[in-house]
């Protein structure tokens, strides 16, 4: 079954065009890569499809066509949204960050069971629960901006360069608890990373964007494998 | 001894009415990041539909029940309507915006009701009680239990309930909070709405003693930006606390700092704002914000 079906996105800032079709399927469970240069598209298509950029083409979630819908109501659907530098609440403390991420949700017990679960999978932020966001590492934010995602029990993740500006040891810490959550949750994923290698991962399959346009789509074995995917994105 | 016992709680009586009008400042800017230069207007507004219903016979606290209701819903149509074009903008633009909406409302205030004095009746009764040779009056009394109350159940709100997360979260960063799920738009209607009720509260309180006029509360708003200022803009008991500060420092300087007198006094909070953040750019109890790069 599919759970995200893109079809032919358009999107522009102004006069200047930053998504000229761009299609991406992705399957119950499934994770897919998006792949590209610096202004290729990938952080406008996952804004696309979280509702805070207006598009052209159709976006259908579940079966339905959500393209137009606000962001909040994106999120009621089951679909959160890990945005590039990490979108935490810095003024809100660590604790905080995750019950807003739980905001929809009217389970109690359930609530409290998750944050556990958030805290055992990054231990680094059961030692600052109380600390304010913004006092966290870089990584701890980004651990705190996917901990937040996941209180909302999503369905679907969308990842935008969780590993941005990490030192690489963190940045794998990072992939291994996301490819964690993964297996153990099975949410599907939509994940943007310029680091390819990362990327490969957790993804199964990805797709390549130049200028807004999507130009190869593959599973990550065959696109390891071919030349020009190594020399632009894996370095040789 | 029993002079500066005197000055010190009318100072806290009219701190109390300073407290109101920051407190209402406080919620906006928790809720939406902006500081509200109209919310000494829009109370006296709120003021002014509550005195014409009492002229036309309408009981006093019927009235202010209906005004503090037309103020939630002000408010919020404030936010809807108007600020809502701005908030994701320059931040600046939206501060002279409500600049003009208190020009606005002053303006309107003063057409439809003229600017002359208008008597608005009290809910607490002036006869003083009097202890250790204090005479307070009720009034006071009430003006400052109401603030107390008030104080209480914002610090609830924010700290204690689902909705003050909200309103927080939003205020912090709209964006990740509808990424999460937080209705952004009709949680920053639901902050403005409570300011606005918050304000009419305030305006209430305070226009038996100034008389209702449409620049009523512009000296208010003076003292209330300061004792936002100087309490710190994330702590409502901090503002609470400054704003007192402020009316107790300023009776007690006009009476007993020869060259300030009661010309000067409105320079007081000042002088106190200017040396407070010397040493602590906080405010007395603001948390520090962090930026990490």
């Amino acid at each position: 079954m599919t759970l995200l079906e893109l079809e032919d996105l358009t999107a522009s800032y102004g006069p200047v065009q930053v998504l000229d079709g761009v299609s991406l399927s992705v399957p119950d469970n499934g994770a897919v890569g998006i792949l590209g240069a610096n202004g290729a598209g990938k952080t406008t298509t996952l804004r696309a499809i979280s509702g805070t950029v207006r598009t052209g083409g159709r976006i259908v979630f579940d079966g339905r066509d959500i393209r137009g819908l606000r962001p909040d109501q994106v999120a009621a659907l089951g679909i959160a949204h890990v945005p590039e530098g990490r979108g935490t609440l810095g003024d809100l403390t660590v604790r905080d960050n995750l019950r807003v991420g739980a905001y929809l949700r009217r389970d109690r017990k359930g609530i409290a069971e998750d944050i556990d679960f958030c805290l055992e999978l990054f231990p680094n932020l059961a030692d600052r629960i109380t600390s304010n966001a913004s006092a966290l590492s870089g990584g701890e934010q980004q651990m705190l901006a996917v901990a937040r995602a996941i209180m909302s029990k999503p369905r679907l993740l969308l990842l935008d360069e969780a590993s941005l500006g990490l030192a690489p040891s963190t940045a794998k810490n990072v992939y291994d608890a996301i490819r964690h959550l993964r297996l153990t949750l099975g949410i599907a994923m939509v994940v943007v990373e310029q680091n390819a290698n990362l990327a490969f991962t957790l993804v199964d399959s990805a797709t390549v964007l130049e200028t807004g346009r999507s130009v190869l789509t593959g599973t990550s074995a065959e696109l390891k494998g071919m030349d020009e995917i190594r020399r632009a994105y894996l370095g040789g | 001894m029993g002079t500066f016992v005197q000055l010190v709680v009318d100072g806290l009586s009219a701190g109390s009415v300073y407290a109101a009008i920051a407190l209402a400042i406080v919620l906006v800017h928790s809720a939406t990041g902006l500081i509200n230069f109209a919310q000494g207007g829009m109370a006296v507004l709120s003021v002014y539909i509550a005195w014409w219903l009492t002229t036309r016979g309408v009981p006093l606290i019927v009235a202010l029940l209906v005004s503090i209701v037309f103020s939630i819903a002000f408010g919020a149509l404030v936010e809807r309507y108007l600020m809502r074009r701005f908030e994701r903008g320059d931040p600046d633009t939206a501060v002279v915006v409500t600049i003009g909406l208190l020009t606005l409302i002053t303006g309107v205030a003063g057409w439809l009701w003229t600017y002359n004095n208008q008597q608005f009746p009290s809910l607490f009764s002036l006869d003083t009680v009097s202890f250790l040779g204090v005479s307070v009056s009720q009034r006071s009394l009430g003006t400052t239990a109401v603030i107390i109350v008030v104080m209480a159940a914002l610090q609830g709100l924010f700290l204690g309930t689902k909705l003050g997360l909200a309103l927080r979260a939003v205020a912090n960063n709209p964006e990740s909070a509808a990424f999460s799920g937080l209705p952004v738009g009709r949680l920053l209607m639901v902050g403005w709405g409570l300011a606005a009720a918050l304000g009419a509260v305030a305006g209430a309180l305070v226009a038996p003693q100034l008389t209702l006029t449409p620049g009523m509360l512009d000296n208010a708003l003076v003292y209330a930006l300061a004792a936002v200022i100087l309490g710190g803009l994330t702590s409502p008991v901090g503002v609470v606390v400054a704003a007192w500060l402020i009316g107790v420092l300023e009776n007690l300087a006009a009476v007993y700092v020869p060259f300030i007198g009661y010309d000067l006094k409105v320079a007081v909070p000042f002088i106190l704002i200017f040396v407070v953040l010397l040493v602590r750019p906080q405010g007395l109890f603001g948390r520090k914000t962090v930026v990490r790069v």
